[in-house]
């Protein structure tokens, strides 16, 4: 697929960058504002509500990412607009602020001393207005180095490492050099391969930086671990596919970012590039939650490989799923968007598979619903760093 | 037909791609990175995204996948058995 003019149909927000969805946020800061977002949702049809259950008595390094994370998905180029609200007006404010800096519109609205019902009467007005506003918004052809791609795998199997990881990793080759923004992270997942990621990073201080946050998540399971992770990393259903280490989980997970790309970068969680090029994010190798954290740093497309089935998806993200193993794309087909199973039967090369994930990558980007999204998958799920004070 | 898939010379495993593999069942793999032809025959059941052996391995060897280390062997495994969590164990964690 030659990319060199390639182009999509995307939404340019205030501060330049570009969305493939137009959504109309309704953000709770903390859990108890979830009962008053899903009020104004169920109000004012076209918008979307963002329930999770923290936000309370969160300090430290802890709080400094949830707010990063709400901020970050507030400021999504995929969402138009956002509806703020929390149980104290200051948070809410905080959250409203740091979205507010895209240009884009913002509203917050606090509880305290007004109750849920005209919290949700003013809430549900603003709301109305911001997506009747949206909807007149429209699609402008763009350069496909506005688009940011993200990539995490999940419920791997070893057809993983041998088909849709190598897919994904064939895409991010391809799209590497036309400047486009890109994404790998699953920190722990890593176990067993991460020199070879050190090996691809820019130079020193890149690699260095990698180097540093291996070893800082490293030491967390070494501090909790009370077995040798069996179950949870490789997971029953990653075992139950065949896989059987974690070396061998991290050796297919790496096929991911291709040959060719080099690890421009590294991002801490929730943080957002300063340039195009693949950057590594330190994350949870959890699906739900690094997938939020790729939404909160700002990518607007995702490939999502995976080999027993995982059925996720993000309110704000469009998360395209890809498979290699025959008989889940024969069981679970409503939940693929690319099947690669031709590829473990010589049907297919890796390059034919790379451009059909690249096809269904544009497609999507266009306007074309993914199966996560035509399903109603929304997983919204905060990375959480220690307990709450 | 293709029944496992290795993903380059020297590897100690194949990954099987079909469903329904039996003991006793003549195997052809294919090696992705040289594509080359193997054949092997399987000596378990073995499930689809399973790996076969395809040497002999004795507690204590490490077996090989990508060309990389991926764990130590803690149970004598034969030539077309299969080779999994009863066996093999990391060496990480």
């Amino acid at each position: 697929m030659n990319l060199a003019k390639s182009t999509f149909w995307g939404y340019k927000r205030e501060n330049g960058r570009v969305g493939v969805r137009n959504h109309v946020l309704i953000l709770p800061v903390d859990d108890l504002s979830n009962a008053a977002a899903q009020a104004v949702e169920n109000n004012v049809k076209g918008t979307l509500a963002l329930p999770h259950p923290y936000g309370r008595l969160q300090f430290g390094a802890d709080l400094e990412l949830h707010f990063r994370t709400l901020i970050g998905t507030g400021s999504n180029p995929n969402v138009a607009a956002v509806v703020v609200i929390c149980i104290e007006d200051q948070w809410a404010k905080k959250v409203a602020d740091g979205i507010a800096a895209t240009g884009k519109p913002v509203a917050y609205f606090g509880i305290e001393q007004h109750g849920d019902h005209d919290t949700i009467l003013r809430a549900s007005k603003k709301a109305k207005e911001f997506v009747q506003w949206a909807s007149e918004l429209r699609r402008e052809e763009r350069p496909l180095k506005d688009l940011w791609v993200s990539t995490k795998c999940g419920e791997s199997d070893t057809t993983s490492g041998c088909g849709s990881n190598p897919t994904v990793g064939n895409a991010f080759d391809k799209l590497y050099p036309h400047g486009v923004t890109l994404v790998f992270g699953e920190t722990t997942e890593l176990t067993g391969g991460e020199h070879l990621v050190a090996a691809r990073c820019r130079n020193d201080e890149v690699r260095k930086k990698f180097q540093f946050m291996f070893d800082r998540y490293a030491k967390v399971v070494d501090q909790h671990k009370t077995s040798d992770l069996m179950d949870s990393q490789p997971t029953k259903g990653n075992i139950a596919g065949g896989l059987t280490t974690i070396e061998e989980k991290a050796l297919g997970n790496i096929q991911k970012i291709g040959r060719k790309c080099i690890v421009d970068g590294v991002l801490d969680k929730a943080e957002t590039p300063t340039g195009p090029g693949l950057w590594f994010m330190d994350s949870s190798s959890a699906a739900a939650e690094m997938v939020t954290l790729c939404a909160a740093a700002g990518y607007v497309v995702h490939f999502f490989p995976t080999g027993q089935g995982n059925v996720i998806g993000n309110p704000i993200l469009p998360v395209i799923k890809l498979c290699a193993n025959p008989r889940t794309v024969r069981t679970m087909s409503e939940h693929i968007d690319v099947d690669v199973s031709g590829l473990l039967r010589k049907e297919l090369t890796p390059d034919q598979a790379g451009d059909k994930l690249l096809e269904c990558m544009f497609r999507t980007a266009n306007g074309r619903l993914t199966a996560a999204e035509a399903l109603g998958h929304r997983e919204f799920v905060l990375t959480r760093l220690y307990e709450s004070a | 037909m293709i029944h496992f898939v290795v993903h380059e010379e020297g590897d100690g495993v194949g990954v099987v791609v079909v469903e329904g593999v039996k003991s006793g069942q003549p195997l052809t793999g294919w090696i992705m990175e040289d594509d080359k032809d193997i054949e092997v025959t399987a000596k378990s059941d073995i499930p689809i995204g399973h790996k076969v052996a395809l040497r002999d391995y004795k507690p204590g060897d490490t077996v090989i996948k990508y060309g990389v280390d991926i764990g130590k062997v803690v149970a004598p495994i034969r030539q077309g058995e299969h080779l999994h969590v009863h066996n093999v164990k990391t060496k990480r964690w």
